[in-house]
């Protein structure tokens, strides 16, 4: 490649605030259309906006987690353009006078860490949904969303290839997730992504003409567009020709992206303050007392793994993306269970699990303490691993805790050396090809010894024992 | 004396006393509504079977002896901008033609909690823009005093109301002048009052900066109950201020001795019809025979307050009129293909040419390109435009001078020249880029046969003392006391 690609982004995530921004109608998502909806969010004429405190609260805690600065004041400005699923044709949002500024995550992409900057977060509300009845006779509005806090966080053009840009909004997302201020579900919309993007000659300092990238509804498609994208521009510019700044929408299903508007169709939104939300003065002490209120951030808890429980960084790394894992192997840890253990029981069995029947982590039943617990049954040899994969999938759909199932289904096993002396006689006896040929030395005949033991025993039979026993046996 | 004519207190005290019912005096009104609104048509909607149940209502509270409401069983006239539950409520706009609310602005709760009645919804200038009530959608409204004139605007209709005797008092709302305005040329009692003293939830916004719903009454008495009723700090609007408000009524003490009065020198030079100059004189003369001081000010920056006015409320209002699309409430055009269109067909038929022109102004003012140079500038000529003021509060009490330029004028004269319409408010916008109270009392009579107004300015929250001063002139001269035959 010849040419060095310049990306930045434009994340909208909705608070999870009770309450919409501007009104009291509630945000709960996916409920029948226009039932959560009132006068002031429906933009009644003569209603007026009253700021949901909770929302600037949720907005201060996200911006000092991004390591973005807080001014004293801060104002909401209206964006003025017409569109159905927005009642009062505009939309109020902050212009000039952002929550949070100049900020930063770290990420990090092929074992390098970047500093990616972070321009500016602010507030703002969202838009209702159109939603296109059969048959195309009409558009239909549900306003249930509209009103439903937002931040806008822009990224400065630090990112430089496809990658970078999804592991910049991987990490965005633990960082909401793990400050509790945001479903952040991109499936939902409550995670949304434009992506602008732009190539230049490596050595030249000015950018080249972007290309504003919409519609991307997942983290993959974000990573696929983008890559299209690049590839598109640099055809382009191979060409000799120019790429043209336009707005261009991921086709999914075509793997494509398509022109949606020019720049000459791009809105002049008339940005001014709006008269009826006075300026927003943010007191330092509320500041600190929200700052307080930040639990540990991915990357501190990733340090934290590696250096507390000697986890690889990789293993770190893949726990501490989501909280929800990472709060699950926290607590799996506290119950004494060895954590590397732990961690590879959540990122085989568990993750396994949950990729295939497409469930989350609060889907299924089984809890960290029970795991913990089967960690340290079978660590105790009170169960073989074999049983513990039983014991685990009883878990997961009943939620019981391990001892109870190991009890409830007689799963305990079995390290009595006298318990086993009778069986393994009558496996030796029935199995006279096997004997004759490890004694000729194929050892690994043993191995169809100690199944048959198992299988004897319903794998309750501790299989160390038995192979220790077997060897006693056979070479007597 | 006829019963409308009397002080809200004196209603008050009759119905206490059973002299009368709420009945009889709701009656009263839509009798005289019907008498005189085929001449003056200051409706646009009436109330009547609700308002005459209402009254019934509380003449049986009264019978049981319960308590009464500040503003017990007064029949009130509503500009058309404030918004009523069930009630249509359309700004004088073709648009809202058909608009019925789901909810109740503020200012009406609270006069239903003073247990007023609303008799009906008066006639105005599309949203509020417009001084002479001939940018209704609807109707024309008359001047009570002249048939051939306006009633000034926009709230026309309240004021048109109040001054023919159809209601005991009225709401009207003023952004550059639209109570006083009126108020004026009508020869009524006009207050706006210290913008954000009176909640804007439910008011129609024209320019969200400079709104605010006040009373229309026959004397200054009344108003003072009004806007007691009407003023408290609303959770529902954050540019409510939370201020103590003070007893109206008992700062009506008569008295202004020694009291500072400033008379701006722009208020009383060129463009200042000689009849109006001489009535605010002669009022000047009243106050000074009643022991106030009054002395010559300056306002300097007086000559860009129109001009500021008018890039800054058009602004606010492009973006507050957009809303009206069509697609919720109100009247959609259709005839359209698609979605551009239904917008264009709807507001192109819906609003009126005013209304088209002010959005155009403010589209253009908060352009790219251009808001620095319109929007952005005149926001800092307002603030030069309140610190004229303030520099005068630190040495005077009140500021005086006419409310308007001019009486009445005759119907049709201005309305194809909205420049000459814009320089009417010269005397009233001053007050709307401050965000000061004023108040218009009746000081006279043009040798036409107009009113003249006479406006009274204060300090931010001081209505006690525009009121005070207005009450003290009132009570000493007997303008106020005229009605007009009808």
């Amino acid at each position: 490649m010849k040419y060095e690609t310049v990306i930045g982004l434009e994340v909208h995530a909705e608070l999870s605030t009770n309450s919409k921004i501007f009104c009291g109608c509630s945000t709960e998502f996916g409920a029948p259309p226009n039932t959560h909806t009132c006068p002031i969010c429906l933009g009644h004429p003569g209603v007026l906006p009253v700021l949901n405190q909770r929302a600037v609260e949720f907005a201060i805690k996200a911006s000092l987690a991004l390591n973005c600065t807080i001014p004293e004041e801060s104002k909401f400005d209206r964006k003025n353009y017409f569109y159905p699923d927005s009642p009062k044709a505009y939309q109020i949002s902050q212009y000039d006078q952002p929550i949070g500024q100049n900020g930063w995550i770290d990420i990090e992409v092929n074992g390098e860490k970047k500093r990616i900057g972070i321009t500016r977060l602010h507030l703002e509300e969202d838009a209702g949904k159109l939603v296109h009845a059969e048959g195309g006779y009409a558009s239909l509005v549900d306003f249930n969303r509209v009103g439903v806090p937002l931040v806008e966080i822009v990224s400065e053009p630090d990112l430089r290839t496809p990658e970078e840009a999804r592991a910049y909004l991987e990490k965005l997302r633990s960082i909401l997730q793990y400050c509790e201020v945001s479903d952040v579900k991109m499936e939902q919309g409550s995670l949304r992504c434009d992506a602008n993007i732009s190539l230049r000659p490596f050595g030249q300092e000015a950018f080249g003409t972007k290309a504003e990238l919409k519609n991307m509804n997942s983290f993959r498609n974000v990573q696929r567009g983008l890559e299209y994208e690049q590839q598109r521009q640099a055809e382009v510019l191979d060409k000799g020709e120019k790429v043209v700044q336009e707005t261009r929408r991921w086709d999914d299903a075509n793997a494509r992206t398509l022109s949606m508007r020019g720049k000459e169709e791009a809105h002049d939104y008339r940005y001014f303050p709006d008269p009826d939300l006075i300026k927003l003065k943010i007191d330092r002490e509320w500041v600190e007392s929200i700052r307080a209120t930040i639990p540990e951030l991915p990357d501190a808890r990733e340090t934290r793994y590696t250096e507390e429980y000697g986890l690889p960084h990789a293993d770190a790394a893949v726990l501490t993306a989501s909280k929800d894992i990472s709060d699950f192997f926290q607590e799996a840890v506290y119950t004494g269970a060895e954590a590397k253990a732990v961690a590879n029981w959540i990122m085989g069995e568990l993750m396994a699990h949950l990729n295939a029947s497409q469930l989350e982590l609060k889907d299924v039943k089984i809890t960290a303490t029970g795991l913990g617990e089967m960690i340290n049954l079978l660590e105790k040899g009170t169960i073989s691993s074999k049983i513990a994969k039983t014991v685990f999938k009883e878990m997961i759909e009943t939620g019981k805790a391990p001892a109870k199932i190991v009890e409830e289904k007689g799963l305990v096993q079995i390290s009595d050396e006298g318990a086993l002396v009778k069986i393994i006689s009558e496996v030796i006896a029935a199995n006279p090809q096997s004997v004759t040929d490890f004694k000729a030395g194929k050892t690994q005949a043993i191995g169809f010894l100690v199944g048959q033991v198992m299988k004897a025993t319903k794998g309750k039979a501790n299989p160390g024992l038995v192979n220790k026993m077997l060897q006693e046996e056979l070479n007597k | 004396m006829s019963i409308f004519k009397r002080q809200l207190m004196d209603i008050h005290n009759a119905l206490s006393n059973k002299e009368m019912s709420v009945s009889e005096l709701v009656e009263a009104s839509f009798k005289r509504i019907q008498e005189t609104d085929e001449t003056v048509k200051a409706f646009l909607t009436l109330d009547e079977d609700r308002a005459k149940a209402k009254a019934k209502q509380l003449d049986e509270q009264l019978g049981k002896g319960d308590e009464m409401g500040l503003l017990f069983g007064l029949p009130a006239a509503i500009k058309d901008n404030i918004v009523t539950e069930n009630l249509k409520t359309t700004c004088g706009s073709k648009l809202l033609a058909n608009y019925d609310p789901i909810y109740n602005a503020t200012a009406m709760d609270r006069l239903s909690a003073a247990e007023a009645i609303v008799i009906g919804k008066t006639n105005m200038d599309e949203f509020g823009m417009g001084s002479s009530t001939e940018n209704s959608g609807f109707q024309l409204t008359h001047n009570p005093w002249n048939p051939e004139y306006v009633p000034g605007g926009s709230s026309g209709g309240s004021a048109a109301a109040i001054a023919a005797g159809q209601a005991y008092f009225a709401l009207g709302t003023d952004t550059g002048g639209s109570i006083r305005q009126p108020a004026s040329f009508c020869g009524v009692v006009g207050l706006k009052p210290t913008y954000g003293l009176v909640s804007r939830f439910g008011l129609v916004a024209y320019a969200s900066s400079f709104d605010v719903i006040g009373p229309i009454t026959k004397n200054v008495e009344d108003a003072a109950y009004v806007l007691s009723v009407l003023a408290a700090h609303d959770p529902y609007d954050s540019t409510s201020a939370e201020v103590e408000i003070p007893d109206y009524i008992s700062a009506l003490t008569g008295e202004v001795k020694g009291l500072k009065v400033g008379v701006p020198k722009e208020l009383l030079g060129e463009g200042i019809d000689p009849d109006v100059k001489n009535g605010v004189l002669e009022a000047l003369k009243v106050l000074e025979g009643l022991g106030a001081i009054v002395e010559e000010v300056s306002l300097p920056h007086t000559e860009y307050a129109v001009p500021t006015y008018y890039i800054l409320a058009p602004s606010e209002a492009s973006s507050n009129l957009a809303r009206y699309d069509g697609v919720r409430y109100g009247v959609r055009a259709d005839n359209a293909d698609n979605l551009i269109e239904m917008y264009k067909e709807s507001r192109s038929h819906g609003f009126g040419s005013e209304v088209k022109r002010r959005i155009m102004l403010g589209t253009y003012a908060l352009s790219s390109g251009y808001y620095d140079a319109y929007y952005k500038k005149a926001q800092k000529v307002r603030t030069l435009i309140k610190q004229d003021f303030d520099q005068l509060f630190a040495k005077y009490d009140v500021i005086v001078g006419p409310t308007a330029p001019t009486t009445a004028f005759k119907m049709g004269e201005k309305v194809s020249d909205p420049l000459t319409m814009y320089l009417n408010d010269i005397c009233t916008v001053p007050v709307n880029l401050a965000g000061i109270p004023a108040i218009s009392v009746p000081c006279g009579f043009a040798q036409n046969g107009m009113p003249i107004g006479l406006q009274i300015m204060g300090k931010h929250f001081d209505e006690a003392t525009v009121l005070r001063v207005a009450h003290a002139f009132e009570k000493h001269t007997e303008h106020h006391a005229a009605s007009p035959k009808l």
